[in-house]
């Protein structure tokens, strides 16, 4: 096995916990699952990016962000505007008193297309914005933070407050963003029905592999030396600053690549899903984000994909077999996790399936120095976990 | 087969009870069965030869569940109402009941369960705007059929949708000639929530104002929903002395809005008021008190004195408690499940097309708020009524409009 291909797998263990998962969500779940089921998957596994985004910011470079919501919204957000662009040609909105802009523009009475607009009429543009505008955004937000050392807590409560001006701030501007209405009724890209059960499998496979390939980059910056330096300053900050490290720039650069892989996922879940909401953006989506990364355990890449896909299993069975009891089972169900297994369903196999005799000879032919370094800070993360679960 | 066997089972003479009850399988059985499920349902919809699957959608968690609570009781009563006089076609409905938990991807989604899933022959479901544009392309696309209860802006028209509620024109125009000729009002104060129904609302109210009543607007302001601080709007109110406050606030800020008036001291003998958003379940939040002499438009009140609603109101209270009420939206809901009976059973048929085509142009005449008639733009012919409030929280109805056609894309307000 070469260098890079070593790095991105993580070793033999990353590679078959890597190859399972692809097998899950390649083959077993599109054959195991009708279609309708399947673009639910599709859309829990767009939170998954952000899940993973999280694993990167939170597990591993110790900044918790309680506003990813943000991203994912402004990832939506861009993609939205696009389609709702080409769902508004002036033939099909001709009842309207300006037609060819968004319908809910026309109700506001708005009667030409705003400035801003504009560049989601082109798809290339659209997919630029996307990456760049979150990334900008976790820029300035990063470097007015990190560099004045603002961190722990305080950064929590900051990009919950961010995220909450945000949402306040769609809801708002109801004429130049759809309001609480968000933008509904989402139908082609550039003439293809996203609509269509042949263009849902398109879609479902197109996400999955996007989201392997955000898993593979998180991967390679997790084993290389910017990796152990996120760990060293998750763990003991000032002793990297007084090693010479410029903390603050490495923290910008992880939160920014975290809002890129989060606005990948609010993309995603625009095509798949055909509509947007400010209840995407907010607060609640944002912690909720923090629970799936908690639950799958917020260490392991892989883990915080199995942690999306239960939580959200358990959100639509429960919903649909008891429609006025469940957010009492899903209560239940955190408080749970949080009490019995603080590292989340990767702690869970850490602890149990090793004891398995030909699992631990998976395991132990090349245990990767992240999980060791994860074994020893046990301790830590499961206090840090409580105190989020508290707060949540 | 089972009918053959309690035929034979008659003739051999069995107890007269046995017999009656045999009966009465046999009559719903035959009128099934006059109706094969071959030929009433070709599109694939969850039809049996003795069930046809129904979906509830509201939110029965999170801050709407306040508001729909009471759209899912009506209509889980309607539907029990109908199973117990035989159902649809002689086919039992069965309810699906899903949770909209107060947000609006979820609506789309469990529209999409309901639909896809369960392929229920109907949905009745959804209550803000937000949650019907969520929904709404789901059911174009899937073909699907809803019944939304709730007052609401207009501006839409689907063939997948029956209102059962007003849209805005229905509500607003007639209640701004009442108040304008009973209080000789002239000057307006336009106060809302902030978000579409509200301001399309205000538009049309507006409009209306100043071109027909020819009076003035002197002052409109929009409040973010949820927002409990109302100080510096009653003290504009109290500088600008508006002859009528016309308001559309919703939900939790109701509270804070009627009390925090009363505070100021602008209670109903010094300042009129008609608002287009409470109704009997708002009352119940803000206390009767607080609300005394103000005035709502709505189609419907608790408090209609006919026969029908009388029996609707007791059968409501025995089935969900004696403290329950019902408000317009309330009983909006109700009518959808016997609507889309009455739409099944002209048609001859569950599929959708057919039932569509078959609804506008019926009557429902035993409606709690008195005969209403489905228009072809899928809206609800009604009356419009103005109750002032007392401090029991209910209402003593003041004014009956005449029948007002809907009118959701109305021309010269947009």
């Amino acid at each position: 096995m070469n260098a890079i291909s070593n790095k991105l797998l993580g070793g033999k263990q990353g590679a078959i916990g890597l190859a399972l998962l692809a097998v899950l969500v390649f083959v077993v779940l599109p054959i195991g699952v009708d279609i309708f089921r399947l673009n639910l998957v599709g859309k829990y596994l767009t939170y998954a990016f952000v899940a993973v985004s999280l694993v990167l910011l939170w597990g591993n470079g110790g900044i918790l962000s309680l506003g990813q919501g943000i991203f994912f919204g402004l990832g939506g957000y861009g993609m939205a505007m696009f389609l709702k662009l080409e769902a508004s040609d002036p033939i099909s909105t001709k009842i309207q008193t300006t037609p060819g802009i968004p319908d809910f523009m026309d109700w506001n009475q708005i009667t030409s297309l705003p400035w801003f607009w504009e560049p989601f009429k082109s798809l290339p543009l659209t997919i630029i914005a996307i990456l760049v505008i979150p990334a900008l955004f976790a820029y300035i937000i990063g470097f007015a933070m990190f560099k004045r050392r603002v961190g722990g807590v305080y950064f929590a409560i900051i990009t919950q407050a961010i995220a909450l001006i945000l949402s306040i701030l769609i809801v708002g501007q109801q004429g130049y963003t759809g309001g609480v209405n968000g933008i509904t009724d989402l139908r082609t890209m550039l003439g293809w029905d996203i609509r269509t059960d042949s263009a849902k499998y398109i879609l479902y496979y197109v996400n999955g592999g996007l989201l392997f390939a955000c898993i593979l980059l998180s991967r390679y910056i997790l084993s290389s030396k910017l990796g152990m330096l996120l760990l060293a300053m998750r763990d003991k900050e000032e002793r990297v600053r007084f090693s010479g490290y410029d903390v603050s720039n490495f923290k910008i650069f992880i939160f920014c690549v975290s809002a890129m892989i989060s606005a990948i996922g609010g993309a995603m879940f625009i095509l798949q899903v055909g509509f947007m909401s400010p209840s995407l953006v907010g607060i609640v989506p944002s912690i909720e984000m923090v629970i799936f990364a908690a639950v799958g355990g917020r260490m392991s890449l892989i883990g915080a994909v199995y942690g999306t896909l239960l939580v959200n299993y358990g959100k639509t069975v429960f919903s649909e077999t008891y429609p006025e009891l469940w957010l009492f089972l899903m209560g239940g169900l955190f408080i749970a996790v949080v009490m019995f297994f603080p590292n989340g369903l990767a702690g869970v196999y850490e602890k149990y399936a090793k004891k398995f005799k030909f699992l631990r000879k998976f395991s132990e032919v090349t245990p990767s120095k992240a999980t060791e370094i994860a074994k020893k800070n046990d301790a830590t993360p499961a206090n840090d976990i409580k105190e989020i679960g508290a707060k949540a | 087969m089972s009918t053959l066997n309690r035929r034979g089972f008659i003739k051999a003479g069995g107890a007269l009870v046995g017999a009656l009850l045999a009966a009465g399988l046999i009559t719903t059985n035959a009128f099934a069965a006059d109706f094969p499920t071959a030929k009433v349902m070709t599109t694939g919809l969850a039809v049996t030869d003795t069930t046809v699957k129904v979906g509830i959608l509201h939110s029965a968690t999170g801050t709407m569940a306040i508001s729909e609570t009471g759209s899912i009781q009506a209509e889980k009563l309607a539907i029990e109402q109908i199973n117990a006089s035989g159902g649809i076609l002689g086919r039992k409905i069965e309810v699906i009941q899903e949770d909209g938990a107060s947000d609006w991807p979820t609506f789309a989604e469990k529209a999409k369960k309901l639909l896809e899933n369960d392929k229920v022959a109907a949905v009745m479901g959804c209550w803000t705007s937000a949650s019907r544009k969520a929904a709404l392309p789901v059911f174009e696309k899937d073909n699907g059929l809803l019944f939304y209860p709730t007052f609401y802006e207009g501006l839409e028209q689907s063939k997948n949708v029956f209102y059962t509620g007003q849209e805005a024109t229905q509500q607003i125009l007639a209640g701004l000639d009442w108040i304008a000729k009973e209080k000789k009002a002239k000057t307006f104060y336009l106060i809302g929530s902030d978000y579409i129904w509200p301001r399309t609302s205000m538009k049309i109210a507006r409009k209306h104002i100043e071109q027909h009543l020819h009076g003035s607007v002197v002052g409109e302001e929009y409040i973010a929903l949820g927002d409990t601080q109302f100080g510096s709007v009653i003290n504009k109110i109290k500088l600008k002395k508006p002859d009528v406050i016309y308001a559309a606030v919703v939900g939790g800020s109701n509270v804070a809005w009627f009390k925090q008036l009363n505070a100021a001291g602008l209670n109903s003998t010094k300042q009129t008021m008609l608002t287009i958003s409470v109704t009997e379940d708002e009352v119940l939040g803000i206390g009767g008190e607080n609300l005394t002499g103000f005035y709502s438009a709505m189609k419907y009140f608790q408090s209609i004195d006919t026969p029908i609603n009388k029996k609707f109101v007791a059968e409501f209270k025995k089935k969900w408690g004696d403290k329950s009420v019902i408000g317009d939206v309330t009983q909006a809901a109700y009518l959808g499940p016997w609507l889309y009976k009455a739409a099944v059973e002209r048609a001859g048929s569950f599929d959708v097309d057919k039932v569509q085509a078959a609804l506008p142009g019926y009557v429902l005449k035993d409606a709690p708020e008195g005969p209403v008639t489905v228009e072809k733009n899928h809206h609800l012919t009604t009356k419009l009524r103005i109750g002032q409030w007392q401090k029991d929280g209910q209402a003593k109805i003041v004014y009956t409009s005449a029948y007002i056609k809907p009118d959701p894309f109305p021309k010269g307000y947009q």
